[in-house]
């Protein structure tokens, strides 16, 4: 029998997703073994030519991780899309956006004009700003253009299953390969479409295994701004820690080590926008009934904006900036 | 054709709901612009319904509850003040008017002053004028047709 086809692609992302499929140790020989590598530009050479060329829904399973903010990655994707029996976002930044999707609070010219005119890092004077085509004696020279807004996996073509997290945890890529390679060599029926995998339904707080007990807050710090206590409850400390709008799965390693929940697992599935959710969390510890001093407290966050919505801009319910 | 504002007004049941029933019982004229969601509490309004309203279409929201020392829950109000206060913050962040969203407290014995907050939010909403969420959908026609201009 031919080996089941595997691809993986990165369209906006870091490469952590590609190093955390490599971080599940010997498994990876498991995986090479099982599947045919058909695809996988961050570790191996294959052009993209080589996708076109094969026949729709030859791949099995294709891992995407990358938001989705360029021609290139759109076309990819669609590419990818039509090639594979099952498309999996993989990662925070395929299925709700995650760091690029932050460009969400600013526009396409804003960052242009910043990283190619007004870096402190260029050179005084630059005015060299990338075109998409260049006519160069050998011909014109083409890349990709950027989009305005950073779009999700899902936003854009149908995806079967979700992996979140940023990256998604060894173990559980470990189990899910575990899972396919059951499904695909004992017949084992597929999860419904839309599952997550690799993560559970509650809350990062379900993982947790500080010591909770009444939070009531008159300042917000940050971490470097005290020694925590390695028992209790890192929101009763004053910090803002985004586990009660965050999916579990992760094993709360950040929590565990001190570190507030940054949301990078994303939102449970019982709710919508995660960044609303832990607005509504954080206003109910608050300890004060008077306006003035609420926003008081409220300005000892820093950057609201940006810390609920770090890892789910573009998946939110206003998507991004008005400008 | 004049633009008329789309409120989404949450009501809690036990004082701005009932408020707003007295105001119809006593046949008080006022802007037919709020569409009323009774809520148990304002301390049930969550800071994504308000963001769900402005993405379904609405151009502002309006939240009332139980003044202080009234609310039948004893403090929900006060979360929702809280919640309120840090939604405007939110709102603002992401380019829309913190104004477009109001927060009143009316008893269930002011049927004219749920009148007079709904009248005068109406007109500050008019003036706003309305809300259009861009590039909130994904579009691939548009994407498409700009790829090719860029010579895809």
């Amino acid at each position: 029998m031919a080996k089941p086809k595997l691809a993986i692609y990165w369209a906006a992302s870091c490469g952590g997703c590609d190093i955390a499929i490599l971080d599940i140790e010997g498994k990876i020989l498991e995986v090479a073994d099982f599947f045919d590598l058909v695809f996988w530009p961050c570790a191996m050479d294959f052009k993209y030519d080589d996708v076109r060329k094969m026949q729709d829904k030859e791949i099995t399973l294709t891992l995407f991780n990358g938001a989705i903010r360029s021609d290139e990655n759109y076309e990819i994707a669609k590419l990818l899309r039509e090639k594979s029996v099952v498309l999996c976002a993989f990662g925070s930044c395929a299925s709700e956006g995650c760091i690029p999707g932050l460009a969400n609070f600013t526009d396409k010219q804003t960052i242009m004009d910043y990283v190619y005119k007004t870096s402190p890092s260029l050179e005084p004077g630059n005015d060299v700003v990338p075109q998409t085509n260049v006519k160069v004696p050998e011909g014109t020279l083409h890349i990709p253009n950027l989009w305005n807004t950073v779009r999700t996996l899902p936003q854009v073509v149908d995806v079967d299953y979700i992996i979140p997290g940023c990256p998604p945890q060894s173990n559980q890529i470990a189990a899910v390969i575990d899972a396919v390679v059951d499904i695909l060599k004992n017949g084992k029926p597929l999860p419904p479409k839309g599952t997550v995998l690799g993560a559970s339904d509650k809350c990062c707080c379900d993982e947790c295994k500080r010591q909770r007990n009444v939070k009531k807050i008159k300042k917000f710090i940050r971490p470097f701004e005290i020694v925590t206590d390695p028992e209790i409850c890192l929101m009763e400390q004053g910090m803002v820690c985004l586990g009660p709008a965050t999916r579990s799965g992760c094993g709360a390693k950040c929590v565990a080590a001190g570190v507030p929940c940054r949301g990078c697992y994303g939102l449970p599935s019982n709710i919508r926008d995660q960044g609303a959710s832990m607005a509504s969390a954080l206003a109910s510890v608050i300890d004060s009934i008077d306006e003035a001093e609420v926003e008081r407290i409220l300005d000892t966050v820093a950057d609201p904006l940006g810390t609920f919505y770090r890892f789910s801009l573009p998946s939110s319910m206003l998507r991004r900036v008005q400008q | 054709m004049s633009f008329e504002p789309r409120i989404v007004g949450f009501l809690c049941n036990w004082c701005s709901y009932t408020g707003a029933d007295l105001a119809g019982t006593a046949r008080m004229k006022y802007a037919p612009n709020v569409m009323t969601v009774r809520v148990m509490c304002t301390g049930r309004v969550d800071p994504g319904f308000v963001l769900d309203s402005f993405r379904a279409g609405a151009d502002g929201v309006l939240v009332c509850g139980c003044h202080f020392g009234d609310c039948h829950y004893v403090e929900g109000n006060h979360k929702c003040m809280r919640r309120i206060a840090i939604t405007k913050r939110i709102l603002k962040g992401m380019g829309i008017q913190p104004e477009r969203l109001r927060l009143e407290w009316v008893s269930a014995s002011e049927g004219a002053r749920f009148q007079e907050v709904v009248n005068s939010f109406t007109e500050e909403i008019r003036g706003l004028g309305p809300i259009r969420l861009k590039e909130w959908a994904f579009v691939p026609e548009q994407v498409e047709a700009a790829a090719a201009a860029h010579g895809e």
